[in-house]
């Protein structure tokens, strides 16, 4: 079978919508195009329906129940909506947010907020693996702690919490848990009850759903979770949301949570042997490739690799019908590479090598061999054109030079 | 990020690409960047004793697509000229020629920075003045 060019492996950043979402959609941009808030007509009920419906299969998927979701734009909304409403909410009982150095940035940018209004926030550091010491969590809590905000699985390099562990501790010392799971849900079997999780936010563009729509799942019994809204109108989502609902985004959601749901154990398991084949290829056929983040605690499409001696951009444009991210700062308007991987200790000069596949539904074999075969072909030429390649197999101590530098 | 098409065409077909013994007394090395800022430069020359002319230049880049073709042209532009000449060239005569977009004048500046030094490494072999630009050295 021939291959469609280009590749897409950069299902972190976003996913196709899957074609059986889609259909589920189109009907409710035109014929069934009820504002679902219209209580006295027909159009209305059908729209509400649809809603309900589509909150029972987004309960389902994380075992929670349907009143229990909140939809949202997406997951920055959803992790705006839980931390801030959690902060203004509780701002009685105490100040104090505990994150971790390793969030998106929808999350860590919150909480830099609202140190400007007076919230104190911990962020703590990552072992080498990416994972948080439940011992430093333990320890960070103060009876002013509010909020523990922990992500479910890192966009970078795929690393997935100790969400049991935290959950514990959260529940333990009376402190609320948010999660960001937009990366783990609906690809590995995400529990609320089982890991006390009070509030979790998801997005449907992750998991083939359509853009601009989320949710945030807010926990009702036990306990029972009060949030100030950030967005005020019409009192829609029990208050906490504001806005007319997304109709067909709020159905394409739920189709996706529900496909990911009958699919995930037998799709997890086909991504995983895809991924160990990408792995295996690269690792098989080059050396210095280094490894970013624990194998063991890792959702099962990612793969994040350093090319020791080959800057990241210079590698995405010999893999130019590949699509993939890298942490290379080239890559970002900041020039600094990739603070995830800063924070598990990754040094910058491997941090610029480092490229991010993730694999998705609707990647095959053939495509992670020719990726292989391209990501080979290209690092080898690179590292021909390598200073620092050619300094290495001279034996020459790259971290004893004397670098000149502005 | 969108690259000009010479900077797409210096990636796939560099000029020059290799080393020059360094240790020949006619070869001036140039050594510039550091592995943590995501660019390191290599440009060698190699100099007529008598006429001054860079006969052979070579290079070999860690960096983006924009700086292995700053690199690149700066080893195609100083083939053949003087050693003043050489000098003479200026990063935005290199930011002009490939099109380089604001973020990426830093390449450019390095490649300036990469012939200075190679130049500088060059006199000094020759024990003449101060190099302006340094290469970069192993520690003692």
């Amino acid at each position: 079978m021939a291959i469609k060019l280009p590749i897409y492996l950069d299902n972190h950043a976003t996913t196709p919508v899957d074609p059986r979402v889609l259909e589920a959609m189109l009907p409710y941009f035109t014929e069934k195009f009820g504002n679902a808030a219209s209580r006295n007509h027909s159009f209305g009920w059908t729209a509400e329906e649809a809603v309900e419906n589509a909150r029972g299969q987004i309960s389902r998927l994380i075992n929670a129940t349907p009143k229990e979701i909140i939809f949202t734009s997406g997951a920055t909304e959803s992790n705006n909506l839980a931390i801030k409403g959690v902060a203004e909410m509780h701002r009685e009982k105490g100040n104090h947010i505990i994150t971790q150095v390793t969030e998106h940035k929808a999350v860590l940018d919150t909480c830099k907020r609202l140190e400007k209004y007076g919230y104190e926030v911990s962020y703590l550091p990552v072992e080498k693996d990416g994972r948080i010491n439940l011992d430093d969590l333990r320890r960070a809590i103060t009876p002013k702690t509010i909020l523990i905000s922990i992500m479910y699985a890192n966009n970078e390099i795929g690393v997935i919490s100790p969400i049991p562990g935290i959950g514990k501790i959260a529940k333990e010392k009376g402190v609320l848990f948010h999660v960001d799971g937009v990366q783990a849900v609906g690809k590995v079997p995400v529990d609320v009850q089982k890991d006390n999780i009070d509030l979790l936010s998801l997005s449907g563009h992750k998991i083939y759903g359509p853009k601009g729509v989320g949710a945030l799942y807010v926990r009702r019994r036990n306990p029972r979770v009060q949030l100030s809204a950030i967005i005020d109108g019409g009192g829609h989502e029990r208050g906490m949301r504001s806005g007319t609902l997304n109709v067909p985004g709020i159905v394409g959601l739920g189709k996706a949570c529900e496909i990911c749901g009958n699919e995930m154990a037998e799709e997890s398991e086909r991504l995983r042997r895809l991924r160990e084949r990408l792995k295996d290829g690269i690792f098989s056929r080059l050396d210095e490739v280094y490894i970013n983040g624990s194998m063991v605690h890792r959702l099962p499409h990612n793969l994040n690799v350093s090319f020791a001696f080959v800057e990241g951009e210079s590698l995405l444009m010999g893999i130019n019908d590949v699509a993939v991210s890298s942490g290379s700062a080239c890559t970002s308007a900041t020039l600094e590479p990739s603070y995830v991987l800063k924070a598990l200790g990754v040094g910058e000069d491997l941090a610029h090598t480092s490229i991010r596949f993730g694999l998705g539904r609707f990647n095959t074999e053939e495509e992670v061999d020719y990726v292989v075969s391209r990501v080979v072909e290209t690092v080898n030429r690179l590292r021909e054109l390598s200073p620092l390649y050619e300094m290495a197999k001279e034996g020459i101590d790259l971290s004893k030079m004397n670098w000149k530098t502005e | 990020m969108a690259y000009s098409d010479k900077v797409i065409e210096h990636y796939n077909n560099p000029r020059n690409v290799g080393s020059l013994p360094k240790d020949d007394p006619n070869v001036g090395t140039g050594l510039v960047g550091a592995p943590e800022c995501g660019d390191v430069m290599k440009l060698q020359m190699k100099i007529n004793p008598q006429t001054e002319v860079v006969e052979e230049a070579k290079f070999k880049t860690f960096g983006c697509g924009s700086a292995i073709a700053s690199s690149s042209l700066a080893t195609e532009w100083v083939k053949g000229k003087t050693v003043d000449q050489a000098l003479a060239i200026k990063n935005t005569d290199i930011v002009r020629e490939l099109s380089l977009p604001p973020v990426k004048i830093h390449c450019s500046v390095l490649a300036e920075d990469a012939i200075k030094a190679a130049v500088g490494d060059w006199k000094k072999k020759k024990g003449v003045a101060a190099p302006a630009t340094e290469t970069a050295t192993a520690q003692d």
